[in-house]
């Protein structure tokens, strides 16, 4: 790793100060991925600023039919919580597949969005959702605020503070894991809202990061049951294509993800 | 350079370190406790896995300055004298263990498991709970033996406390 200067900050504005007074700053939330990026050399911030310690950035709510969860909120606080269980399961059981023990004790929803890996979990959750990303700036929708691989609507200094999720009448979360990173070789959220919209979107998949899948959605808004997605099919242009699997594989494994999702969702 | 103020294995230690220490250098090369692993480097193999306020992390994906005002456990923290932690007792009377690189980090992490699960440890919870540790001796069957084993002693042991 390259020296780089290390900051606690104890509210969102010192850290937003602290970052206006550096050169290159990072911010730090559970450092599951900047730290080995940065031990791999790939980054090299100036300074990082940690907002692990930011209780403004700690905690769940449930109030009506929005789920909030704060930014700062590890993933093991998440998958057992009691709130995240009762109003969107599907959220805790995507929690509990993600990374692994040791991992879901430091990793944090927050830093997991602002990364928006291609093949990370919780942006299929906020797409399907229809959530919505605040910061200390604004609220942005999951639409926007993904914008491909490892882009955001994030503008420099600019933080996640929380993530409200509409509570859908069903949800479901499915993904095959890749046996040694354990992030999604691809996963697919489901989502009937309660207004009767249905929401599917994929991680893993695509070459441009995550995204919805239209050709489901309308089999699932005709029927909602696994068989409905039989007769789908998904193409394997513009999806991504390596060692782990082809494209055509990926896009297999959109409908059989997507299958299993909607057949476990609650 | 910074000082990192944490409580290492119930004694409070002030470290001057650089700013891009790690915990698992902190622990290894200011503190010299080597009992602690790094493995892969990469976050995956868990052989560097430390307790911080009694939950199992990867030491080496953690700065050291993350961990200030903390307290630590290692490896070399959890036998009372001469007397070992069940888990550890349990790997040895198991042979959950052959060149005992990734043996620490497994200890700690399964500790962590069976505090989580208590009474409800079962193999398949046992071995997905320990994905986040490598193993290339053993096959983790004599492991998960041992945590399996190590459950029930502990069990005994805090009814007893």
């Amino acid at each position: 790793m390259y020296q780089t200067t290390y900051h606690r900050a104890s509210s969102v504005d010192e850290a937003v100060s602290l970052f206006g007074k550096s050169s290159e700053a990072k911010f730090l939330a559970g450092g599951q991925t900047l730290l080995p990026v940065m031990k791999q050399r790939l980054a090299s911030p100036s300074d990082v600023i940690d907002l692990g310690k930011i209780k403004e950035l700690q905690g769940i709510e449930l109030s009506g039919d929005t789920l909030t969860i704060k930014a700062g909120t590890i993933y093991y606080d998440i998958m057992t919580n009691a709130d995240v269980k009762k109003a969107i399961p599907a959220i805790a059981h995507l929690t509990s597949v993600l990374g692994d023990p040791a991992v879901r004790y430091r990793g944090t929803i927050g830093g997991s969005i602002a990364n928006n890996d291609p093949a990370a979990d919780f942006p299929a959750a906020l797409l399907a959702l229809g959530a919505t990303v605040k910061t200390n700036k604004r609220s942005i929708s999951a639409e926007d605020f993904f914008q491909g691989l490892f882009t955001t609507a994030l503008e420099d200094g600019e933080i996640i503070t929380a993530v409200s999720f509409p509570v859908p009448a069903k949800a479901g979360y499915e993904k095959m894991r890749h046996p040694a990173s354990r992030f999604a070789l691809t996963g697919v959220f489901v989502a009937q809202t309660k207004s009767g919209e249905v929401r599917v979107a994929a991680t893993g998949a695509s070459q441009s990061g995550v995204m919805r899948v239209p050709a489901i959605e309308a089999a699932l808004k005709a029927n909602w049951s696994p068989s409905a997605i039989d007769g789908v099919s998904i193409s394997a242009s513009g999806l991504l294509a390596d060692i782990h699997g082809t494209a055509e594989y990926r896009a297999n494994l959109v409908k059989v993800m997507a299958q299993r999702a909607v057949a476990a969702a609650r | 350079m910074s000082t990192v103020k944490l409580t290492v294995n119930g004694k409070a230690v002030a470290v001057d370190v650089e700013d891009r220490t790690l915990l698992v250098q902190l622990l290894r090369d200011h503190l010299n406790l080597t009992g602690t692993h790094v493995g892969c480097d990469t976050s995956q193999c868990g052989a560097c896995v430390v307790h911080m306020d009694g939950r199992a992390v990867k030491s080496c994906t953690m700065l050291a300055g993350q961990a200030d005002g903390a307290s630590i456990t290692t490896i070399e923290g959890i036998a009372k004298g001469d007397e070992l932690h069940p888990m550890q007792a349990a790997f040895r009377d198991n042979h959950g263990l052959q060149c005992g690189y990734c043996t620490p980090g497994m200890i700690m992490s399964a500790i962590d498991i069976v505090h989580r699960h208590g009474g409800q440890l079962d193999e398949a919870t046992v071995r997905t709970e320990l994905e986040g540790n490598i193993c290339r001796c053993t096959g983790y069957h004599n492991i998960v033996k041992a945590v399996l084993d190590a459950a029930g002693r502990m069990k005994v042991s805090q009814a007893a406390e």
